[in-house]
This record gives structure tokens, sequence and C-alpha cells, in this order.
């Protein structure tokens, strides 16, 4: 290999050690800490979503009160989707690996704007203690789409929470911004647009409809802010105002937002899915070029969540029609990444593991979305559980696999450790049957009538809700092993090999953990990224 | 095979005309979801066997898609999805198209209830009386939040909204109770919001409408001697008759046929009438509705732009009245032809 | 040159790609701030079609005559703020101080027209949604424009504040010195803010005033 840009791989000092006081940490530039500080914060979200999902499931296990009041079960449901979508969500993959790859993958030091970058994690901060101290103070009651002209008069604090996402999406938006100026006047010599790996491709999908849609969002939730705590009247129907042009405006933002959150781990997907079959992707230009599809025709679509708000006929036909092209450009990708495993050279390890659950999720996920995109059997589907039952196959099931997949495959790259092989199996094995054992249930119970968003159900729902709740313990126990061995290998684990999965991604080309400046000349590209086909050389340095 | 798939899928009963077909579509596209993800999972799961690494220095060949793949994946897809599209959407136009002798219910939606008024009938919280086999048309619109008419025996569902009126429709095959739930989050109460469908043979219905208007007249009867307040159920003509007193309509629409400062009442519904500006409208709920809320939108030729605006003077189901007893008055007492056409959008200036 | 070391950030290879970056940074920023009101603009247009007699009866109550002035100086603005930019690039510094601080006059006697005009409204009852009682307009949709017109001349009143708040720092950076002929790309892109800043206003000012 003629890439020059290698640092002898025992390299003493690195962007972990080089300093190693709190100061340095807070007021870092480097986007492999921030990288880091923002996968901290969106495990913490995680976290604190995951357990408000478990109360909510165990609220489920009888009709009516079995833990909690109806308010306090109307809070939790808003919070789990506030904290799940904006505070994991969104930033979990672009905002933590996004930020410590896309430097090393494109050959550079850094992102564009670095300072612009530590700000963007404290925005994201503020943002959250923002929308805490209002879930503590009252909490909301809308649901996470806040729809009008409910979440103008509720009675609970959901300024504070508005304000809260209203400032997170400035770090989204800065994000966005930094990605796509980094990727234009970044790239190292000789990393033609063509040789970009995928997942910086899925990241500058991702970018642009980051700094295109949120904006809006903004927008419609300053809007929603002043309603209720002025009256303005904008969306009132009593002063001529219209709700429903708060949903197109909700939409317009929050439908893209779903691939904010599933292109760039579809990016990870092509990554790893390159390196556990040592072969190159199949199909590189269609998954690179399906990805900028998908974040195109998914700004047209989003009047497929108003099939029943009464929108004419023929809107409902037109967005039905547009909402197929995204699963045509999502079975590309599927076609695509199950075609580079032919003839290819598989190792089964735990990220993989991850993997084979993403395609899973994103089939089914894709395939019920597609259904759904039925106008007449989405009028029966439409705000049920199996509504929610698709949304978490396709948007959690797919991004959270992802997520952990990233974790897994760049968890030596981040921390230089290795984690146990045989523990990260488990647990992957009992994630992905907690999952489905979860939410197949709710697909039924969907089809079988119950509406989402339901703290007092008929009795017939019942031993599907208690299924599913079994379900969701298991995924929690999952999770719980996770956290304890990757615990264990941060502290105790074994010293990580400089490229211990064999990629030929640029990111590995560096020393493992990378030193502060990334490389230690000008990296020069000759080749592309995942060029397995080429003579196994031995070291590459 | 119907009757096995439903029970699989945990699909409900298929208590309207509509939901067989909507359940076989239902099906179709379940069925060929399942194959085709089959056949990618099976395909994947033979090449993880069949191509595990065997030795760490294993190499692969560099493989391209040619053009045939690359049509394969983008067409294949495509057919079906734009199949199930025109399938699905043929479907849909159906269910949001009432058939035009559909019997009118106004349904009344509020944090946490369902309230229906029967044009000349009675009102009804919670239960909705519908003739089995004879198709209805449900005229919704709310009194705070954004509910959902959802039956899911019917197949049916329709945002509920404030400030102007949406419709569905439905055809109960078979007398029985079907329950209504409301689908839209509303509040503290959102899972309470429960109705009842109670679909009666066509002769019971008309039996139990009798009942009800006969009932209504003794009651305001014994209301007026025993001193009771006045009943919540009332006509829905006649409390529009009380409404347009008492907004003082009838100070500038005769009732009688003779022209007065706005044009009169009688024969109004269905009428052609020639604008100021040169166009003709046919007068119809939409119309009526639209120049309560916004009276120099269309100004009938002749008559000055005096009237005042009745936006946010009347609620839903004040406005509904008093179409309801504008509709009533007639020179003839025939039945007036039912009114299709789209929803009514009582605030749009269109 | 000497000081184009001053200004390159390390991760940069050469001064002319973070003079790119930092533009292209820019018009994104500028992309998203078109959006923001975009939003808005949706929302005008929409209760527009639905209101259409009502929001042209209410824009007639608007004072035309006071917004084409402050349209004249908005405009007026930009051209000073341009002229600015070409002395420091012709390394006229001093004129390039004097015409940065026109404009951020002329920025502070638009918010100034501005805020009379809205005292005049307040005044006459000309407010948005619960607040209208606004005699002489009692149609059905006045008040939505109303609404429409505070939010997006508010938004756009925040964006001019944000703006010459921006022009200042810049003046007084002039003023030091710290631009030149070879680097002035901050001074460029506080430019680039302020003309999109007049660019939505030439858009709010025939919507809302004139038809």
């Amino acid at each position: 290999m003629s890439q020059s840009a290698v640092v002898s791989r025992r390299a003493g000092k690195n962007y972990l050690n080089v300093e190693t006081s709190v100061k340095s940490w807070l007021l870092t530039r480097d986007h492999k800490r921030i990288g880091l500080m923002f996968l901290v914060l969106n495990v913490g979200a995680l976290f604190v979503g995951g357990v408000f999902a478990l109360l909510l499931r165990f609220e489920h296990l009888s009709p009516g009160p079995t833990i909690m009041d109806a308010i306090t079960y109307n809070r939790l449901f808003t919070l789990h989707g506030v904290v799940m979508v904006w505070l994991f969500m969104i930033p979990a993959i672009p905002s933590a690996f996004g930020n410590f790859l896309v430097p090393l993958m494109i050959g550079a030091e850094d992102v564009a704007f670095p300072r612009l970058n530590l700000a963007s994690v404290y925005l994201y901060v503020a943002g959250a203690l923002i929308a805490l101290w209002g879930m503590f103070h009252g909490g909301a009651d809308t649901g996470w789409t806040f729809y009008t002209p409910y979440s103008s008069m509720t009675p609970t604090k959901v300024v504070p929470i508005l304000i809260g996402v209203f400032i997170i999406g400035f770090s989204t938006i800065v994000t966005g911004i930094n990605f796509i100026v980094t990727i234009h006047t970044l790239r190292a010599k000789g990393l033609t647009w063509m040789r970009m790996p995928l997942f910086v491709w899925a990241i500058y999908g991702t970018s642009i409809i980051q700094v295109l849609a949120t904006p809006v969002l903004g927008l419609v939730l300053l809007l929603i802010a002043l309603e209720h705590s002025l009256g303005l009247g904008i969306f009132d129907a009593a002063r001529g105002g219209d709700p429903v042009l708060f949903q197109h405006l909700f939409w317009f933002y929050s439908h893209p937002a779903v691939y904010i959150m599933v292109l760039p781990a579809m990016g990870v997907v092509s990554e790893v899915i390159a390196c556990f079959a040592r072969k190159n992707p199949f199909g590189y230009k269609a998954i690179a070029y399906s990805s900028l599809g998908i974040a195109f025709v998914g700004f047209f679509t989003w009047g497929h969540h108003m099939f029943v708000s009464g929108q004419s006929t023929f809107d409902a036909g037109a967005f039905a029609v547009l909402s197929m092209l995204v699963g045509v450009f999502t079975a590309i990708k599927v076609f695509n990444w199950v075609a580079t495993l032919y003839k290819g050279s598989i190792q089964f390890r735990t990220p993989f593991a991850y993997i084979c659950g993403f395609l899973y999720f994103i089939v089914f996920g894709g395939m019920t979305g597609v259904a759904v995109a039925t106008v007449s059997l989405d009028v029966h589907w439409h705000d049920t559980y199996f509504v929610v039952a698709h949304f978490h196959f396709i948007m959690v099931g797919a991004t959270l696999m992802a997520f952990l997949a990233a974790l897994h495959y760049w968890f030596p790259k981040m921390f230089g450790k290795m984690y146990n092989e045989g523990w990260g199996l488990v647990s992957a094995v009992l994630i992905i049957l907690g999952f489905n054992a979860t939410f197949i249930p709710q697909f039924w119970l969907g089809n079988f009538g119950m509406p989402r968003r339901y703290y007092n159900y008929p009795e017939r729902f019942q031993w599907l809700h208690v299924a599913s709740t079994a379900g969701s313990t298991l995924l929690f126990f999952g999770f719980m092993i996770i956290l304890i061995y990757l615990f264990i290998a941060l502290r105790f684990g074994r010293r990580a090999e400089w490229n211990p999965w064999g990629s030929r991604g640029f990111e590995w080309r560096t020393a493992t953990p990378p030193p502060t400046h990334n490389f230690d000349q000008a990296p020069v590209f000759t080749h592309g990224p995942h060029e397995y086909h080429e003579p196994h050389e031995v070291d590459l340095a | 095979m119907n009757e096995f798939l439903r029970r699989l899928l945990f699909l409900p009963e298929q208590a309207s005309s509509v939901a067989p077909g909507i359940d076989h579509l239902h099906y179709f596209v379940i069925i060929t979801t399942m194959l085709m993800s089959a056949v990618v999972g099976w395909t994947a799961l033979g090449f993880f066997i069949r191509f595990r690494r065997r030795s760490e220095i294993e190499t692969t060949p560099r493989i391209e898609p040619g053009w045939k793949f690359e049509t394969l994946a983008v067409g294949l897809p495509l057919i079906f999805f734009l199949a199930w599209f025109w399938m699905g959407f043929h479907a849909y136009i159906r269910l949001a198209t009432p058939p035009p002798n559909s019997m009118e219910v106004y349904v009344m939606a509020k944090q946490w209830m369902w309230k229906f008024s029967y044009p000349g009938g009675p009102n009804a919280i919670s239960t909705l009386h519908v003739p089995a086999r004879r198709p209805v048309k449900l005229l919704m619109t709310s009194r705070d939040v954004i509910h959902s008419f959802f039956v899911p025996s019917f197949r049916i569902k329709q945002d509920v909204l404030p400030g102007r009126y949406t419709q569905t429709w439905f055809e109960a095959v078979e007398p029985g109770r079907y329950q209504i739930l409301c689908a839209e989050f509303c509040g503290t109460d959102h899972s309470n919001m429960r109705g009842e469908v109670v679909a009666m043979r066509p002769e019971d219905f008309d039996a139990w409408l009798n009942e009800q208007r006969r009932g209504l007249t003794n009651r305001q009867d014994m209301a007026a001697s025993a001193q009771e307040p006045v009943p919540p159920l009332t006509d829905m003509v006649e409390q529009g008759r009380r409404l347009a007193v008492a907004f003082a309509c009838v100070k500038c629409h005769t009732i009688d046929g003779s022209p007065h400062i706005g044009p009169t009442w009688l024969d109004l519904y269905h009428r052609q009438e020639r604008l100021a500006n040169g166009d003709t409208v046919e007068v119809d709920e939409g119309y009526i509705t639209e120049s309560m809320m916004d009276p120099r939108a269309k100004v009938v030729a002749g008559f000055n732009p005096v009237m005042p605006t009745f936006q946010g003077r009347l609620d839903g189901p004040d406005t509904a009245a008093i179409v309801e007893y504008i509709k009533s008055l007639r020179s003839e007492r025939i039945n007036p032809t039912p009114s299709g056409g789209p929803a009514y959008e009582p605030i749009r200036g269109r | 040159m000497p000081d184009t070391h001053v200004h390159r950030a390390h991760h940069f290879q050469d001064l002319g790609k973070q003079v790119h970056a930092e533009r292209l940074g820019m018009w994104l920023f500028l992309g998203t701030e078109v959006l923001l009101f975009a939003g808005l603009f949706v929302g005008y247009s929409f209760y527009r079609t639905l209101y259409p007699h009502a929001f042209a009866e209410a824009s007639h109550h608007l004072d035309t005559p006071f917004g084409t002035l402050e349209t004249f100086d908005l405009i007026t603005s930009s051209l000073a703020m341009a002229l600015g930019i070409h002395f420091t690039r012709t390394g006229r510094r001093r004129l390039s101080v004097a015409a940065v601080a026109l404009t951020i006059l002329m920025g502070l006697a638009f918010l100034g027209m501005h805020s009379v005009e809205y005292r005049h409204e307040y005044l006459e009852g000309m407010l948005p949604g619960q607040y209208y009682h606004f005699a002489e307009l009692p149609l059905a949709g006045a008040s939505l424009f109303f609404t429409m017109y505070f939010l997006m001349t508010g938004l756009h009143s925040l964006h001019v504040i944000a703006g010459v708040g921006v022009l200042t720092y810049l003046c007084v950076r002039t003023y030091r010195g710290a631009y030149s002929p070879a680097y002035q790309t901050p001074l460029e892109l506080g430019g680039l803010y302020w003309h999109l800043v007049d660019m939505i206003w030439i858009f709010l000012y025939p919507l809302l005033y004139l038809i």
C-alpha cells in the first residue's frame, strides 16, 4: 500500500493521554475528544430514555393504573420520545462517531470549525439541561410531536422542553454545517469523491438534511412556545388559524429527521460489512447515491404522517407514492449489502452480529413501512401500536443496531482496549431477541386496534402487552451487560492491536488510539477505502 | 382462508362493507413482504455459511454489479411498491367518498366524549345508533383539541379537527355493537374517550328514531311543567332556530321569502345565487358556513356587504344547527336531495 | 505575506482553503436562516389564500410610506456595507470604518423607525391573536394578518439587532487594523449576513405593505 500517512504503531502519546486535566477535556477542540464527549452524553440519554420506556412497559402490565397515574404516564411517554429522538437518536451516530471518524477517514487534522464543534457540545448540554429542568418542574404531556391545539392549552410545562429542543436543534445545525464544509474543503490529497468511505457519504447526506430541515423545526417549536405562553392564535381555529398547518411544518422537519437517524446507520453498516466480509462493497456508487436519493426524496414524503388528518385525497396519493420511492432506495442498499457477502470471507464477530440484527430490522421495518404507506391500510394502522412497532423497528431497531455495531467496531480505535468477545455475542443475541419480543406483539396489538398513547386499554389487549413487557426486560438486561463489560474493558481490557479487524478503512491507518493531530505527515490517498480485493499486505505500514 | 389469516394477524371482525376488501389487501401485502424478506434473509444466511472465513489470509475477488443487477434491484421493488400503492389508493378513494344516499350524522368531539346529533332527530352521547346495511356519513368537528374517530371493526379512522368539518363514512354489514376509540392523543383521559356504534336492523332503527323524537317532545313538555332544567337533548333544527333568534340572524334574513337586508332563508338551500362579482354559486353547507365566518368573501348581488363575521362567536355544533335550520326552511315540504360532495370547510375562504 | 499566518488555523493547508471553508460555512448558515423564515412565509401564503380579502384590507392599514422609507434605508445600508468591504480590500482603512459605521447607523435608524410603527399599531389595537382589538377591521383573518406581521417583522428585527451587534464588533476590529487587503474574510462574512437581512426585508416589504 502506498498510503503515506502512517505513524509508528506504538506512539506513546495519543489524544487520550496527551493531556488529562478536566479543563483539557472541557475546553478541547479536538474532534476526537468532542466525539467521545458526545458518545458519553448519548449513552446517558439512551439510559434515561430506556428507563422511561421500561416504566411505560411496566405500567401496561394491566389496564388502568398499575404503577402510575394517567398524568404521569402521559408525561413519561412524552419524555421517552423527546429524550430518545432528540438527545439520543439524532445526535447518536453523526455527533459521536461522525465527529470522531470523519476527519480520520478523509485524512484531515480536524473538522473545519473546531471551536463551533465544541460549541455544539455545550449547546446540546444546555438544551438537555433546560429540557430536564422542565421535566422535573411539571414535564409536558403532549407527546414528542407537540400537536396543537393540545400543546397550546396543556396545563403542563411545555415551554422549557420546547426551548430545550430548540437549542439542541442549533447544536445539530452546527454539526451539520461543520461536516459539509469539512468534507468539501479538508479532504486529503488524492481523496476524490468516489474514493470517499461510504460512512462519509452517509454523514454528508445526513448533514444536508440537518441543515435544511432543522431551521423549520426550530421555527415551529418557537411558534408553539409563543402560542402556549401568549396565545397568538397562529394555529388556533377560533381565530381563523389552522392546526393542521402545524402538522405540515412539524413533519417537514420530523420526517427527514427519521433519515437523519437512519442514514448514518446505513453508513456504519457499509463500513462494517465490508470489513468483516473482507470485500469491497457491492455497488459502491449505488449505495452512495441512494443515500443522497433518500436525503432528497425524504423531504417530500412528510404528508404520509397525515393520511387521516383531513388532507385531500390527491395529497394523500402523492405522498404515498413518494414514500414508496424511499422504500426503493432502501431496497437498493439492502440488496447491495447482501450481495457484498457473496464470495466474501465472512468473520462472525460482535459488530457483525449487530449488522445481522440491522439487516433483519431494516428489512422487516422497511417492509412494514411500505405497508403503512399503502394508504387504505394506513387508515386502520394510523396512530395504533402497529405504527409504534413499525418505527421502533426501522428507526430505533436499525439505528440502535448500527450504533452498537459502531461502538463495538470502533471501540478499540477510540480507547485502545479490547472487550470480551464472548459477552459481546451474548448481549447481542439478548438484545436482538429482546427487541423482537418487545415489538412483535405490538404489531399484533396494532392490527387488533390498540391506539397508541393509551394509559387505560380494553382488557382484550392485555396478554399481548404482558408479552411485550417481558421482551423489554430482556432488552434491558442486554444493555446492562454491555455497559458492564465495556466498563471492565476500559479499566482492565487487553491492549488493542493497531488494526484488530484487518480493516482497510483510512481511520485505521493512523495509530490506535490516534495522536492528537491524527497524522504525522499529511496523508496522500491512492486507493479507495474498501479495496479488500487488493493483495493483502500483512502490515500496511 | 380469510378467517384463518384474520385470526393469525389479530385483526378484529370485519363489520363494515369495506373491511373485507381492505383486509384482503392487507393479507396480500403482508404475505408478499414476508416472502420477499424471507428470500433476502435466507440468501444472507446462506452466504454466512457458504462464505465464512476459513483462513486469516484469505483473499476475495472484486465484484461490481452489472446493469442487469441494478435494474433488477430498482425495478423489482418499484413494481411491487407501485402495485401496492395503486391498490391501496383505489381502496382509499372508496374510503374517502361517501355514497350519495348516505344518512348524515353530525359528530362533535370534546375532551373526552363523543356527541352525535341526527338532523331533525335526537342527540346522543357516546352511543351512535345506526341502521345496518345503510351507508352512514359522519360530519365531524371538535370543540377543543384534535381527536380521531376510530372504529377498528370498520377499519375506518378520521381525525376530528376544531374549526372545520371532516367526514368519514361506513356501512355496518350486521347488527351489532362496535367499539369507538379516540386515536389522536387528546389529554389526560384520552384512553377513556370511548364510545360505541350500535348497528340495528333498519326497521328497528327507524322505530328507535321515531321513539326518540317522540320522547324528545314529551320531555320538553315535561320540562316546561316540572320546571326541570332543559334537557341537553334537543332537535338540531329547533336548536338552530333558537340560535338564529339569539344571534339576531333573523333581523336581516327573513324566513318567509321576502328580501330584506340580507337574502331570505326560505328555499335558500340548493338555490343558485348570483354574486356581486358576477359568479354564481350553488348554496350548500360549505357556502352557508363560509358566509357566516367570512361574509364579505362572496356577497350575493343586490345586497350590501354589511354582515358581521361570526368567526369565534359560533362554535361548530351551533354552526351546524343553524345550517340544519336553514336547510329545513323549504316552501314545499319535499325531501331535500342529500348533500354529497366534499367535507364542509367552514373557515375556508375558497 | 506575514499576516496570513496569524489568521490561518493549523488544520488548513493554506489560507485559500480556509477562506473557502469559511465562505461555504457562512453560505450554509445563510441557507438555514432562509429556511427559518421559509416556515413563516409558508404560513403567510397559506393564510393569505384562506383570507385574501382580510389580508388585503389589513395590509392597507399599515403605514406604507414609512415602510418604503425603511426599505430605502436598508438597501442604502447594504450599499454602505459593500463599500466598507471594498475600501478594506483597497487598503483605505479609515473610509472603510466610516462606511461600516454608516451601515450600523442606518441599521439603528431602521430599528427606530420600526419601533415607531409598532407603537402606532399597539395604540390602534392592531395586535396578534387574542390582543387584537382594531375596530375598523372586524373581518375574520385580520388578526391573523397582524399575527404574521408581528412574527415576521419581529424575527427580522431580531436579525437586524444581531446584525448591528456583529457589525459593531467588525467595525472596532477594522478600526484597530485587524483586516488588510490580504485577509478580510470576517468583514466579508459579516457583510453577507447583513445583505441577507436586507434580502429578507425586500421580500417582507411587498408581502406585508404593498399587496
